[in-house]
């Protein structure tokens, strides 16, 4: 038996799954977009540390010339992005969910705590539920995200039938600054996913596919009822056992059988002297550890 | 919401749900790919895979709902308006033309074309606009331009009959260059037949003697040097429309 819990609905998986090629979409055809007007640096007066892009990203991806091809798929997947997005916050909101990914009081001072632990700067992480602190800040904060790249998205599509959006962030051209910076945004937020997700493992990636989060095994350390005194545990070493099984406290939530199941095996084993010493006597002496 | 709910399920459960899980996973995720390949070998409408180009159609059935004649482009001071005016396509503008010549040919129906000078065009109401012209590759610049609003033109030479029509298609003297324009953003309050820019007539490769200002539509879609203008309830030819653009381009 295995203890698991279930981690990710399947509505979520959904729109995770769906979103991840649809983003994708966009911004490979935003590039293509971008790439026609390409003005963007980092950098201060004629100095110039970075530029989006360079030629040579251009022309390693074939993005040069291809901004109507870019438009035409920008403006179809952004309905599937919009539709996705908005279903999944009314999802969020309506089956409580919310409750897990929304950022709470604790979560801002708990996040920089997050954050040293995973630079290997501090041992223990903060209590958490489904999320820590920064996974909430960084989930949240990927919704806003999104919403904004709605909003100045639109606001240099129609600029002039919805003039007043484009108006509120900074006009046309700041808009579309913007909605660049936010595409810049994303693209990092993915990076940092994917290498918290290689870093997090199969079981949590296994998560997000079937939905379930399976608890790690339970190692306790077993001291043998034949082996009583001192000069026997010399003799026979210092067995640890390690249950392969789920450990469950006896209890009443769970049957006798359960136990029974799970307690088989080495446990009984370990009462025949012989089978201790094929297994856990080191032939070079006795081993205490 | 009670997150950390344990269940116990036997090996051989899980073992099975994994599997039936990322099976369907990459079912889709092949389905995903087989269908971004198929897409792009639909037959093309226009230069562009025929489900993407419906859905460019619709975007322009949903958004036009938006468009109104009190929507109006954010206007500038004068002083606000660039002296170099970017020059960003010569396509139509070929040195074959011959400006003594020129006459404004309005066809009314097939067989019936109104020809007007640009005195005669000059003579009408004059408007000045000063609009942020964007380009559909991303840039704008504050222009200023004047000329006679297509509005007020329809109604002095009684082009009520074909402004009820559905698209205006404008082409240049020699035909290489040409735009087709649904009639309400035509006749928006800002679109304007023009023969002025910064207060001076139009220079040679910005469309003399005569260009479209279309404030609610791309720059692709203000044709220079206008030869004719005609109407249909077809859609007319689009110069950039036939190479993968979007038909309405309004903004």
């Amino acid at each position: 038996m295995k203890r698991v819990i279930k981690k990710h609905p399947l509505a979520i998986r959904w729109f995770h799954w769906i979103n991840f090629p649809v983003i994708a979409v966009m911004i490979w055809s935003g590039m293509l977009i971008y790439w026609a007007n390409d003005i963007y640096r980092l950098g201060w007066g004629n100095k110039t540390v970075l530029k989006f892009f360079p030629d040579s990203f251009y022309k390693a991806l074939h993005i040069p010339f291809r901004l109507a091809e870019g438009m035409s798929l920008h403006f179809v997947f952004m309905w599937i992005f919009a539709v996705n997005g908005f279903i999944y916050v009314l999802y969020l909101l309506f089956s409580g969910e919310w409750r897990l990914i929304f950022p709470n009081k604790k979560s801002l001072k708990d996040s920089f705590q997050v954050v040293l632990h995973d630079l290997h700067l501090r041992k223990s992480v903060p209590d958490q539920k489904k999320y820590n602190a920064a996974q909430r800040i960084a989930y949240t904060g990927v919704i806003v995200m999104g919403l904004g790249s709605l909003l100045t998205g639109l606001s240099i599509y129609k600029p002039i039938q919805f003039h007043g959006l484009a108006a509120l962030l900074g006009g046309y051209e700041w808009a579309r600054a913007e909605h660049f910076i936010l595409t810049i945004l994303f693209t990092l937020f993915f990076v940092v996913h994917i290498v918290q997700v290689i870093l997090a493992g199969w079981n949590n990636f296994r998560s997000m596919v079937t939905g379930l989060d399976v608890l790690p095994v339970k190692e306790i350390i077993f001291q043998p009822t034949g082996i009583n005194n001192e000069s026997e545990s010399k003799q026979f070493g210092n067995p640890v056992i390690n249950i392969t099984e789920p450990f469950i406290p006896k209890d009443e939530t769970y049957p006798d059988n359960a136990i029974l199941q799970i307690t088989s095996g080495d446990v009984t084993g370990v009462k025949d002297e012989s089978s201790i010493e094929s297994k856990n006597v080191n032939p070079q002496g006795p081993n205490i550890s | 919401m009670d997150y950390k709910e344990e269940i116990l399920v036997s090996e051989k459960k899980l073992r099975n749900k994994t599997i039936i899980s990322f099976t369907v996973f990459i079912l889709l995720l092949a389905a995903a790919v087989f269908a971004w390949q198929k897409l792009h070998e639909q037959p093309k409408v226009a230069d562009v895979p025929k489900p993407l180009r419906t859905v460019l159609n619709a975007n322009e059935n949903f958004f036009s709902n938006f468009l109104s004649n009190n929507h109006l482009a954010k206007s500038f001071p004068v002083s606000q308006a660039v002296k170099n005016v970017r020059v960003n396509g010569n396509v139509g503008m070929e040195a074959d033309f011959d400006p003594s010549t020129w006459k404004l040919q309005v066809i009314r129906k097939p067989g019936d074309t109104l020809f007007v000078t640009l005195d005669e065009i000059k003579a009408l109401p004059k408007t000045d606009i000063v609009f942020d012209f964007k380009c559909i590759e991303g840039w704008s610049q504050v222009t200023h331009w004047g000329g006679v609003k297509f509005s007020d033109f329809a109604a002095k030479y009684n082009l009520n009959a074909q402004t009820q029509m559905k698209y205006a298609g404008l082409v240049t003297p020699n035909k290489k260059y040409y735009v087709g324009i649904d009639m309400p953003s035509m006749m928006h309050p800002q679109t304007i037949l023009c023969y002025e820019m910064n207060g001076k007539p139009l220079p040679m490769n910005q469309g003399y003697p005569l260009r479209l200002i279309i404030p609610v539509k791309y720059g692709i879609k203000h044709l220079k040097r206008i030869g004719t203008i005609s109407f249909s309830n077809e859609r007319p030819p689009d110069y950039w429309y036939n190479q993968g653009y979007d038909y309405y381009s309004g903004l």
